[in-house]
């Protein structure tokens, strides 16, 4: 397995483990591997999102017939969600969104700077607690505390996959 | 506009029997309609905001119980804000799935500023082009008949697009606490499914 397969499977693990059954991601470089086990894992499913925000209502949605769902996403989809959280602070449902992140530590693309540093800002404006994750060691008291805030204590909440993470793409 | 249909009429003729399914409203028109006529039942879960959630909400829902039918009430601005929920409701299919659009081309909530299908937008054929298998267009009161054994009959997901004329939606004071509206529809399926 490679180093993103490793520490993929030790999140979709874990999610597994906390009962989540529904997989809705916009396709990202970051996410592929978590979402290619969800396609295949018999307790899970996935939803192609046309946008993020889709990824909000359908995990309030899954929440309100006793479901859980996770929203992965890359971090330019932040912005597509901020009107949709209206419903995760406005009803206190539970949400877990793990981003994987652009713009961030060593980015080459212009593009992805202006969405990437407001990623943290504007999920904190709508009430989203952010655990960001810079390394290895940290990642799985990372997800236990995502998944503890979220599902457990009913919080909104954002894994986030930095970039001295995942490692910056190179073009 | 061809549309004769008063929508303060249209949900009891589309759902003569609103308690067997689970259903999601959009906000404003689609909200107070099928809360007046369900007096807001616990099978029921409306939005107030969150514009272009219905869709992916009763998605959610609709994956998340599978046995259950579900109906999604939205109107044609909410839904033109998220059409391409249209695409990930045909890529994965659901079965026990309807959309209702309530199409009075404006936006009624706001007051009444003209919207896209007043102009050359049709959304049943964006829904047929976005995958949905079913899918039906209704103008006038003769055609109640029919759409209720398409709701019925049709392969799933269903998409219903019902043309009404301008105008108010029913009046109704509904509960703005989506916190306690969640709870109640949450308890009363968990409670129901537990009885069997």
């Amino acid at each position: 397995m490679s180093e993103r397969e490793v520490w993929s499977k030790l999140i979709f693990d874990k999610l597994v483990e906390a009962d989540v059954s529904l997989f809705s991601y916009v396709p990202d470089f970051g996410n592929a591997a978590i979402v290619e086990m969800a396609e295949e894992h018999n307790s899970t499913r996935t939803v192609l999102l046309a946008s993020e925000e889709e990824g909000v209502a359908l995990c309030v949605g899954a929440d309100l017939v006793g479901a859980r769902g996770v929203l992965l996403m890359q971090s330019s989809g932040v912005g597509n969600c901020p009107n949709m959280l209206s419903l995760v602070q406005g009803g206190r449902f539970p949400m877990l969104m793990i981003v994987t992140m652009r713009g961030d530590y060593g980015e080459q693309n212009p593009w992805q700077y202006p969405m990437g540093q407001a990623v943290v800002p504007v999920l904190e404006a709508m009430g989203i607690l952010c655990i960001e994750v810079e390394r290895e060691d940290e990642l799985e008291q990372a997800v236990d505390a995502a998944l503890s805030a979220s599902f457990k204590a009913g919080n909104g909440v954002a894994l986030i996959l930095t970039q001295k993470f995942l490692g910056a793409k190179a073009f | 506009m061809d549309a004769t249909i008063d929508r303060r009429n249209l949900m009891p003729h589309l759902f003569p029997e609103p308690e067997k399914y689970l259903l999601v409203t959009g906000l404003a028109g689609a909200a107070k309609d099928m809360a007046a006529y369900t007096k807001e039942a616990d099978n029921l879960i409306t939005l107030g905001g969150a514009m272009g959630g219905a869709v992916p909400m009763a998605l959610g829902v609709a994956l998340s119980a599978p046995d259950e039918r579900v109906v999604c009430i939205t109107g044609d601005g909410e839904l033109i804000m998220s059409l391409g929920a249209l695409a990930t409701v045909a890529s994965v299919m659901p079965e026990n799935l309807s959309i209702v659009c309530v199409d009075n081309g404006q936006h009624g909530e706001t007051g009444g500023q003209a919207g896209h299908t007043s102009r050359r937008t049709d959304l049943a054929k964006v829904a047929d082009g976005a995958g949905i298998p079913s899918v039906m267009t209704v103008t006038e009161e003769s055609q109640y008949e029919a759409a209720r054994a398409f709701l019925e009959e049709a392969p799933g997901p269903r998409f219903l697009l019902v043309r009404v004329m301008p105008g108010a939606p029913t009046k109704y004071n509904r509960n703005w606490n989506l916190a306690e509206t969640r709870l109640i529809f949450r308890n009363a399926y968990l409670a129901k499914r537990k009885g069997g």
